[in-house]
């Protein structure tokens, strides 16, 4: 069996008072594409911000995560850093407020880029920055480059606005990108469109992904495997198939129901 | 018709604002400007009869010991920008450094910080570029300029810190994180830039602030010595005059009005265009 990429033991998450996340383990193998399910609330988003170790001060984790043979939790802030962009890089659910306001998209993108292009000893400079971030802008498919890189996020759109995202996640070129709802706040088209974008592009690049999302339907079409959360518990986990065909669990069957009924709704049928 | 729409909103509001707070500004920036290459006058020389009114020969008149008036104005414009903008730019250095420190702290040195800041403010500006004056050795235009500095830091500092946790707050300094940024590159590329509109706007109004306490210090004798003219000096020695020759009072405090106010257009302004040109899509 080859070496999980990312590796997380019985991680517990907890402030002062109240726990978050209980006993949670999972594996994400490279290249696998693996799906966090859960509703509002269920601890799958300060999971994944475990994952890059930038979890509030004022949550405390225990347990291990141990991410491209790095041990996440207690580790330095200057490992951490070295680590995210290399390891890991994340797209996040509002693509409005992800992005800086007063930058413009193409510098946003370019800071990473530069970053990455630095780590790996490569020349770093004007030229080489612009020629890697056409071929980004050209990767997640975004018009007019010319003038997108010069504008700022409120000038384009959602959808846009969520591939520069995907861009500026890509140009770390991680090992593992965490999606934490990346299509929640697009409107259906657009989240198909983004959808298969990041399909075909972590399949392309060889990345790992963990989807974080409440959409079943979603998760179902982008996933090999799945874990089910609910208030910071596993409740189910196994194949995306198996689990969302046949769930085990009653949660996840009611999950799965609300799915169907609001499919069959949108159909017109009762 | 449309040409007429085009002067009406030429002239109103935003533009207006921003035009005259130029004219202002920009008038004592270049009487400033020239005073160091050409006065009416030299600055010390007795070339007039004590206490004239304008004239001709003196365009705003004399004061009691028969030196041009013109020439203190004009000398005195030099005088307030360089005090304005030297003292403006140490407050912000203090002021931005402590400030973001203070956002980036734990949170018992935030608070202790944030307390500091406080305490500070609670003095007055001008009671605390005083001290500052009073524990140097002797008063002269550098004392003042770093007494300003220092009495408008606090505040300064205070608004920097609460923008800066603003920002912090935001969603793209955690993508930043995520995407490996250190903490120094999130504050030049991100915490700055998002934080300077609004600390600018401030810093103009500190501006003013200095400029008038530049003034007041002056006419409590802890600004600049003779024979630098400044406007709050200026007003101190006309005070005796003030009813046998009111120019000599008037025409300095006017300056004073116009650099203050004008600031303050032009920065009020300057951030209405910005925002408008950000809002155009």
């Amino acid at each position: 069996m080859t070496q999980d990429l990312l590796s997380v033991q019985n991680l517990s998450l907890s402030t002062a008072d109240k726990g978050l996340v209980k006993n949670l383990s999972f594996t994400i193998a490279p290249g696998e594409r693996f799906g966090l399910i859960g509703e509002s609330g269920s601890g799958k988003s300060l999971t994944s911000l475990a994952v890059s170790g930038l979890l509030p001060p004022s949550i405390k984790p225990s347990g291990r995560i141990i991410l491209d043979g790095q041990e996440i939790v207690g580790a330095p802030g200057k490992q951490l850093d070295s680590l995210r962009g290399d390891a890991v890089a994340t797209v996040f659910q509002e693509p409005l407020t992800a992005l800086d306001p007063l930058m413009p998209l193409g510098k946003q993108i370019a800071l990473p880029l530069r970053r990455r292009l630095r780590r790996e000893g490569k020349p770093s400079g004007r030229a080489e920055v612009n020629r890697h971030m056409r071929d980004l802008i050209d990767q997640v498919r975004l018009p007019d480059p010319e003038r997108l890189v010069r504008a700022y996020p409120h000038e384009v759109s959602g959808g846009q606005r969520q591939r520069v995202a995907i861009a500026m996640a890509l140009a770390c070129r991680p090992k593992l990108l965490i999606a934490d709802e990346p299509t929640t706040a697009l409107d259906v088209t657009t989240q198909d469109q983004i959808i298969k974008l990041l399909t075909s592009l972590v399949d392309e690049l060889g990345i790992a992904l963990m989807f974080i999302s409440h959409d079943l339907a979603v998760v179902g079409q982008m996933v090999e495997r799945v874990m089910v959360m609910r208030n910071g518990a596993c409740v189910e986990s196994g194949l995306a198939a198996d689990v969302l065909t046949a769930p085990k669990d009653s949660y996840t069957q009611t999950l799965v129901d609300a799915a169907h009924r609001f499919d069959a709704a949108l159909e017109g049928r009762s | 018709m449309s040409a007429s729409k085009s002067i009406l909103t030429r002239f109103s509001g935003t533009n207006a604002t921003f035009w005259l707070g130029l004219l202002l500004v920009g008038t004592i920036t270049l009487t400033g400007l020239l005073s160091l290459v050409w006065t009416p006058y030299d600055l010390s020389d007795m070339v007039a009869g004590r206490l004239e009114a304008p004239s001709w020969q003196h365009w705003a008149g004399s004061d009691r010991l028969g030196r041009d008036l013109f020439t203190q104005l004009m000398i005195g414009a030099q005088i307030a920008l360089i005090v304005g903008c030297s003292a403006v730019a140490i407050g912000a250095a203090i002021g931005v450094t402590t400030g973001i420190l203070a956002a980036f702290a734990t949170r018992f040195l935030d608070d202790a910080l944030a307390a500091f800041f406080d305490i500070l403010i609670a003095f007055p500006t001008l009671l605390t570029a005083m001290l500052v004056v009073a524990a140097s050795d002797e008063a002269s235009l550098g004392t003042a300029i770093l007494a300003l500095g220092i009495g408008l830091s606090p505040i300064v500092g205070r608004i920097t810190r609460l923008l800066t946790k603003q920002v912090l707050s935001q969603d793209y300094i955690t993508a930043a994180r995520v995407s490996g940024s250190s903490w120094p590159s999130i504050v030049f590329w991100h915490i700055l830039p998002n934080i300077l509109p609004f600390l600018g706007v401030n810093l103009a109004l500190q501006f003013g602030l200095a400029v008038m306490a530049e003034a007041s210090l002056s006419y409590l004798g802890l600004g600049a010595p003779p024979p630098n003219a400044s406007w709050g000096r200026m007003l101190q020695e006309a005070q005796g005059t003030v009813y046998t020759a009111p120019w000599g009072a008037i025409l300095p405090g006017l300056a004073i009005f116009a650099l203050v106010i004008g600031v303050n257009l032009l920065t009020d302004g300057l951030r209405d265009r910005l925002d408008a040109s950000r809002r155009q899509v």
